[in-house]
């Protein structure tokens, strides 16, 4: 037995020495932390692409690393970063920007960027999905996977309830009609189907963004420093929100959950959802009823929330390895592998030259629900981008779903966030 | 620590191994516990005193380095609202699945115990939620709780009764993942019981059969005094869940809606990597350590005085 044992630990050790002989002195292997939010075969995606750019740069191999979700990936990021061993590169939420500038962790693209090729490329992405790439008049981040909430409306309940079934709610008050339309009761007054439904659990702030940018106020400002829970109109769009459910009755009551909305739209049991464009690909898959995709509705103008993730590099990198993790996100965001990008997942291309290849002209022929998202982007903001953001925006949070299921009135609700808010942001001015 | 005397040791009259002198058995004996203090010291005592350690010092940001703050950290969670209402939130999470998980799984093993027929399917389904990740477990759940069409507003709609949202709720949320906890939990409880309740001689029965004792007066003077090293074992390990397993809260709520089901490790987890503050994180982790040695102190010291070992 002992000789046995020897052997297998000889065998170990001639491995380790193996595998410590680099294959070659130049390759240099990036490794890449990515995250994934929506439902579909991503990470053979990933990886397929990670290989291409390999084969096509010798001496370089992305290695992408799959971490979890948003939080567990920027999680694993900074607890790596902090214990010295530092990644390349990783796609992290576009509004972790500050938190991530505030750690000092990435390095600014514009540092990177250095020929006029890069800079023409850095300045072809879609303004709206700029806004929380830039900090202090540096660019810190790419856009990559983005989205935005869209309307989905069942065609058939439309017709049902005696409604163009082409034509979407194009303001608050025609929603709140069609919806009241839209809802239907049983003889004992149970409700049967809704007419619409705004999830509301989780992160209450996304949707949120998009009924208060419609009602033209802006909840913070662009340098992340201040916020403006306590506004009329901030409290004004809540109200809007809480009487869906507590005054016309065509919303489900309590808090409504995000990730059983999809399922409760291809269920018929809500009849229009807002949801985000990361759901388009597999609501067109399972739904058994034609379907339309419009903007979220106006208030004084049209307004929407951008999300989703943005390519950022590590600090703490050699230059060289800076360097190629920066041509891997060129790659990446070529106008053809967005669009590719785009079309697998739902996601929104980043860039007009992405929506001009022919690969995107032949998928919007082919589903037009997938442009509504890119005619909403000139009406968009980005989501709330402030320092401590996760803090933050729990608190906004909080006390959204308090006003939401009455236990707070809106205006103390927002009046609360806001106090709250001032004391955690009082060390960034 | 002081090394055993020779004193102290049972006077057992030989010794083993190699080592024959005292001071040889010494060593021996603390190589033989060395791999075990290495790794408890390493892992479990060092980081808790760095976490103490920690408490007294602001978060380190990349371009601001950690400082000492004393008690500011302390301060802070005093003032925090959400840490009061996690405090009672877990506080009604306890007093509510200890009892409840405890008393159906003795429950059950009472039932599993008996002669019935089916009596292995029986074990084996009450068993069951026991050997599902709480992940799996909080997925099934939240499929039961889904208003209209989850399973429950289901059975309600066939006696006409309509749609219910409990999770999204401030007033039935806690309660419907304190259902959870205590569906996941008295399976695994009711193994202990079960075994315990296989050690109890049969002969006592037959003389307690004999003196004419009811089968109430039965359980009560014998089966429960006897039971009594278990139950203290299993009221020890569900005060430590009751505080610990917060895995189905990420999955259904997210300590919503307005942290109604927030517990204080959740929280513990949101301060320490969802807004990265190491400071309050840290402060927040003494207090949780704090709660649950003084619950298993309390229990031992006290509950511990009516438990027979035999």
């Amino acid at each position: 037995m002992s000789h046995l044992t020897r052997r297998g630990l000889a065998a170990a050790c001639l491995a380790l020495s193996l595998s410590a002989i680099p294959a070659s002195a130049a390759d240099l292997e990036l490794r890449f932390f990515y995250p994934i939010a929506v439902s579909g075969p991503i990470t053979k995606l990933v990886d397929e692409m990670a290989a291409e750019f390999s084969k096509a740069h010798p001496g370089v191999t992305v290695k992408p690393i799959y971490a979890g979700d948003y939080v567990q990936t920027i999680g694993k990021a900074l607890t790596a970063i902090k214990g010295g061993d530092v990644p390349d590169m990783a796609i992290l939420l576009a509004a972790d920007i500050i938190t991530l500038t505030d750690e000092d962790a990435v390095v600014a693209m514009d540092d990177l960027a250095t020929t006029a090729a890069d800079k023409a490329w850095l300045a072809g992405f879609y303004p709206s999905f700029m806004e929380n790439a830039k900090l202090g008049g540096k660019t810190w981040a790419v856009p990559y996977q983005r989205s935005t909430p869209v309307l989905y409306w069942n065609k058939e309940a439309f017709k049902e309830a005696g409604l163009d079934p082409d034509v979407a709610p194009r303001t608050w008050a025609e929603m709140r009609d069609f919806a009241k339309k839209l809802t239907v009761k049983d003889a004992s007054g149970n409700v049967t189907r809704w007419g619409l439904e705004i999830p509301s659990d989780g992160n209450t702030s996304w949707l949120f963004t998009g009924l208060a940018t419609a009602n033209d106020v802006r909840l913070v400002n662009a340098e992340g420093t201040k916020t403006n829970f306590a506004d009329p109109k901030v409290v004004e769009a809540l109200t809007f929100f809480r009487d869906l459910s507590t005054v016309d009755g065509v919303q489900p009551k309590g808090l409504t959950s995000w990730g059983a909305a999809p399922r409760d739209f291809l269920e018929k049991k809500i009849a229009m959802i807002w949801t985000t464009t990361g759901n388009l690909s597999n609501i067109r898959k399972n739904a058994s009823f034609p379907f339309g995709v419009g903007m979220l509705p106006a208030k004084a103008h049209f307004g929407a929330p951008t999300g989703g993730g943005n390519f950022y590099i590590f600090k703490g990198t050699s230059a060289e390895r800076r360097k190629a993790a920066f041509e891997f996100v060129k790659w990446m965001t070529t106008p053809e592998n967005s669009a590719r990008w785009s079309i697998a997942t739902g996601y929104v291309a980043t860039s007009p030259a992405a929506w001009a290849t022919d690969a995107m002209k032949a998928h919007v022929a082919d589903f037009p629900q997938a442009a509504v998202a890119r005619d909403q982007l000139q009406h968009a903001v980005s989501e709330i981008t402030v320092h401590e953001g996760q803090r933050v925006m729990k608190v906004f949070n909080d006390n959204l779903q308090a006003a939401l299921v009455e236990t707070k009135t809106p205006e103390t609700a927002m009046k609360d966030a806001q106090a709250e808010a001032e004391r955690i942001l009082a060390a960034y001015r | 620590m002081r090394a055993p005397s020779r004193s102290d040791m049972p006077e057992t009259g030989r010794s083993f191994g190699p080592f024959r002198s005292p001071r040889l058995r010494t060593v021996e004996a603390w190589l033989l516990l060395l791999p075990s203090v290495v790794l408890f010291a390493a892992f479990t005592h060092l980081p808790f005193v760095r976490t103490f350690v920690d408490a007294f010092f602001s978060t380190p940001k990349g371009r601001r380095p950690s400082h000492f703050v004393g008690l500011d950290n302390w301060s802070d969670l005093a003032h925090d609202p959400i840490f009061w209402k996690v405090l009672i939130n877990n506080t009604w999470y306890a007093l509510g699945t200890i009892p409840l998980s405890v008393g159906i799984a003795l429950v059950m093993a009472l039932w599993v115990n008996g002669r019935i027929p089916g009596r292995g399917l029986l074990r084996m389904a009450y068993f069951t939620p026991t050997v599902l990740p709480m992940i799996a477990v909080a997925d099934i759940w939240l499929f039961f709780y889904t208003p209209d069409y989850g399973l429950f507003d289901q059975i309600r709609g066939l006696f006409g009764f309509a749609a219910t949202n409990r999770l999204g709720d401030p007033s039935s949320a806690l309660v419907a993942v304190m259902v959870v906890a205590v569906w996941k939990e008295a399976g695994f409880f009711m193994i202990f019981y079960l075994a315990a309740l296989q050690q109890i001689p049969p002969d006592l029965r037959d003389a307690a059969a004999i003196e004419g004792a009811s089968r109430f007066a039965f359980f009560r003077r014998v089966i429960w005094p006897l039971l009594m090293p278990v139950t203290l074992f299993v009221l020890v390990n569900a005060v430590i869940n009751a505080f610990r397993t917060v895995d189905h809260i990420f999955m259904m709520t997210g300590g919503g809606p307005d942290n109604a089901t927030n517990l204080l490790l959740f929280r513990l987890y949101e301060l320490g990597f969802k807004f990265w503050d190491q400071g309050q994180a840290s402060a927040l982790t003494v207090v949780l350590i704090a709660v649950l040695s003084t619950l298993a102190l309390v229990q031992f010291l006290i509950a511990g005085r009516g438990v027979h070992y035999r």
